[in-house]
């Protein structure tokens, strides 16, 4: 019984073993275009390690466009949204989950409700308003609805600060604590794990966003790293330089892949307790 | 007594402020917009001159619409995706809830494609379905097959963008069922295996059923997410394919709301998309209220 556990356990282990060649395979691949020269790609059969390896495109693609300014305008949205959303967005779940006040519920239940209505079924009178404004082609549109907060984020905290005693807030009350040093110097620091784990996926979220800046951002400069590299595939795709496109690309997924390969822990647990909530 | 009300007071105003923020942006940015989509599906609303009620006209219009029928059929077409992951995933958990070697390292693998980004991913695949040079074709000629140029060819665009969809989102499925699988009591399987009952029939009448509310749950967020596919044609087809046959719904609404700024008919098309996705979401609502009750 031990061995024939231990032979499916080994033909189980080489399937797994064949399924991860195929999800990072694609990827590797996207890594070696990225370090060849323009005609190597095009040879038969392929090679996957590159002789010699070329570096080249790396320096390149800083050139050929505006790759710079595509981070900064990534890393200008992504931070902004998730440093003030995190903070709104948790204030507004201690609220939810500690504090009475009239129609708590029935609020609460209206944002819940809010996240059937999808971003295509708003995004056209969302542009016409930013327009009138004159936000178009500026960062703002992509800034500033994130800035009130993030309705997933209130509701799994909430869901987290569940498992925080009320008896801590209720002492702390009596004790003449204000409610937003309640929330800053008692709350927060208990919820810490769980905030930093939203906010990274929020992160990755705004990070690899495509169809808001796409509406929203016109001139080259103006735009997040995820437009500009659709750029390149589009601009040197009919110069067949794939090393160039992959390059630019293996750049723009890079930062997300630290991130997750740094927090995977904290990252794969928030989602897998997401799954289990829902 | 009169201090305490004091406090309650107190409390009613800070609960209500901190709750202010989102409660704002949801008004603005969300609900107002919902709104005005739906007042605009029934307008001619160009984005430049006047508004004119033109009652259901845009409606009857989508219903003789050749390409909004194809992108309907495509985005319908392209959620073949859903199941094909399910079961993958689900096996991929199954294979990793029995803790063979490397179970973290593997979970990190298939997760990696979840956490890049679809721009980037989908610039890669659009270069791995070359027809020539690209690395699905090179992989299928070790079998002697000789693959199509995948996106230019109106019958395996879809299968194409279907592959990639699995490729991408496996991984996050097969998180959830593996968090689901662990939290399944080890006692059951103990009762099954005292019974006499084979791992089959275990995984039927003890795994699966455990399992209902996690497949649920996938189902229903992946309707929701296909529903909304955009960026990989955008990408990938730029046009909407060979004769329109990856253009996607949202990829349409984009195309005739920020490229003919025929806003009001766009906006037609959102209002049924939403109303799709309301009415889904509406049907997990009552399955979920079932479920419970089951479990009762």
């Amino acid at each position: 019984m031990k061995s024939r556990r231990r032979i499916t356990n080994t033909l189980i282990f080489i399937l797994l073993l064949i399924g991860a060649v195929f999800m990072i395979g694609p990827l590797l691949w996207m890594l070696s275009t990225s370090l060849k020269d323009k005609q190597d790609v095009f040879a038969l059969p392929p090679v996957w390690i590159p002789n010699p390896v070329h570096f080249g495109k790396y320096k390149e693609i800083w050139e050929a466009g505006p790759l710079l300014s595509g981070i900064k305008n990534s890393v200008i949205i992504a931070v902004s949204v998730t440093l003030v959303g995190t903070f709104t967005s948790s204030l507004a779940a201690f609220s939810f989950a500690k504090l009475k006040f009239p129609a708590k519920n029935k609020i609460f239940l209206l944002m819940l409700s809010s996240l059937m209505i999808p971003y295509p079924a708003v995004m056209i009178p969302q542009f016409f308003m930013f327009s009138k404004l004159g936000w178009v082609d500026t960062l703002l549109p992509l800034i500033v609805p994130g800035l009130f907060g993030n309705i997933v984020m209130i509701f799994f905290l909430r869901q987290y600060l569940s498992s925080v005693p009320n008896a801590i807030i209720e002492a702390a009350k009596i004790d003449g604590s204000s409610y937003f040093r309640l929330y800053s110097s008692i709350t927060f620091p208990l919820i810490k794990p769980a905030v930093a784990a939203q906010l990274i996926l929020w992160f990755m979220g705004i990070w690899n966003d495509y169809l808001s800046p796409i509406i929203y951002l016109n001139s080259p400069e103006k735009q997040t790293l995820q437009l500009v590299i659709a750029n390149f595939n589009a601009t040197y795709a009919i110069q067949t330089d794939y090393p160039l496109i992959m390059a630019a690309s293996i750049i723009a997924l890079l930062p997300m892949l630290i991130i997750f390969l740094v927090f995977q822990k904290q990252i794969i647990e928030s989602v897998a307790i997401s799954g289990v909530k829902g | 007594m009169n201090q305490k009300s004091n406090l309650y007071r107190k409390e009613k105003i800070y609960g209500f402020l901190f709750i202010l923020p989102p409660l704002l942006g949801l008004l603005i940015f969300t609900l107002y917009p919902m709104i005005y989509s739906i007042y605009g599906s029934f307008t001619d609303w160009d984005g430049l001159g006047q508004m004119n009620l033109i009652g259901l006209s845009n409606f009857k219009d989508l219903w003789t619409d050749e390409l909004f029928h194809k992108a309907l059929f495509n985005t319908l077409f392209m959620m073949l995706g859903i199941p094909i992951g399910i079961v993958l995933a689900l096996l991929l958990a199954l294979g990793l809830n029995r803790g063979v070697p490397g179970t973290t390292a593997f979970r990190v693998i298939y997760y990696v494609p979840v956490i890049s980004s679809l721009a980037a991913v989908s610039i890669m695949w659009n270069w791995a379905y070359n027809g020539d040079y690209g690395l699905v074709n090179q992989f299928l000629d070790l079998f002697g097959i000789t693959g199509p140029n995948w996106m230019a060819n109106k019958y395996t665009v879809k299968p194409a963008l279907i592959i990639m969809a699995v490729w991408k989102g496996v991984g996050y499925t097969m998180l959830l069922y593996l968090a689901a699988l662990q939290s399944v009591s080890r006692s059951y399987y103990e009762a099954a295996e005292l019974d006499g009952a084979n791992s089959f029939k275990a995984f039927w009448h003890i795994t699966w059923p455990m399992v209902r509310p996690v497949t649920f749950f996938i189902i229903v967020t992946n309707i929701i997410g296909g529903s909304q596919i955009f960026t990989e044609m955008n990408i990938m087809t730029p046009t909407g394919g060979p004769e329109y046959a990856s253009a996607s719904v949202v990829f349409y609404i984009w195309q005739k709301a920020f490229g003919n700024f025929q806003m009001g008919y766009a906006s037609a098309m959102a209002v049924v998309l939403g109303a799709f996705i309301f009415v889904v979401t509406l049907i997990q609502f009552r399955m979920n209220e079932k479920q419970s009750f089951d479990v009762d």
